[in-house]
């Protein structure tokens, strides 16, 4: 039988990192792989782009978003009643934690707040001028680019969060 | 100074530097 001890750190820990590699993966399929492979397709003579932006924009961005949502809840899930201790630093052990978890939540506020609604706009799923999508681009463009510059610290802090408890994380 | 954003290996960059930074701002915070 299944303790509940299991369900939380087992399987919990599971769900966290299958959905933050979904996240993480896509994040890093955006940032290394479709921003380049879309600047060489409008350079074609005609563009290449289009299917790009028709068919696998679309789909990799909601997977994208939603394996974030699932992320941070299978991530607030697995800190239980230690929540407040890792958001507030109240714990010296949960410090490491704690400072994963802030990177984690600003990257999904960036995902929800900036990346989604201005993709939207460039991808032509909600009305928006020449001048609205030249901005979206951009604003879409950097909070990307920030998430995988956080993305760098956010993963070292929540795999060496077990070396505290070790004695090797502050050396 | 152009962002270092624009650019992969810049924002790559950006990220390990910030980890460093990070990691000592938790070395000092835990007291050590």
């Amino acid at each position: 039988m299944m303790t509940w001890d299991f369900i939380h750190y087992g399987l919990g820990r599971w769900l966290h990192i299958l959905s933050g590699v979904m996240w993480i993966g896509l994040l890093y399929y955006f940032n290394f792989v479709q921003v380049d492979a879309l600047k060489k397709a409008a350079a074609d003579t005609p563009p290449t782009g289009a299917g790009i932006t028709k068919h696998v924009a679309p789909l990799a961005l909601f997977y994208f978003r939603w394996a974030a949502v699932a992320t941070w809840v299978m991530g607030a899930f697995l800190l239980g009643d230690k929540f407040d201790e890792a958001f507030l630093f109240r714990e010296h052990a949960y410090v490491p934690i704690g400072i994963g978890a802030w990177l984690g939540t600003i990257m999904l506020f960036n995902v929800w707040v900036l990346i989604w609604p201005n993709q939207q706009k460039i991808l032509g799923l909600k009305p928006a001028s020449d001048e609205e999508k030249a901005k979206a681009r951009r604003v879409a463009f950097l909070a990307s680019r920030t998430n995988t510059m956080l993305s760098i610290p956010m993963i070292f802090f929540m795999s060496s969060s077990a070396l505290f408890h070790r004695g090797l994380f502050a050396g | 100074m152009k962002n270092p954003l624009d650019s992969l290996w810049g924002t790559v960059i950006s990220g390990l530097v910030l980890t460093v930074v990070l990691y000592f701002l938790a070395r000092a915070m835990m007291g050590g």
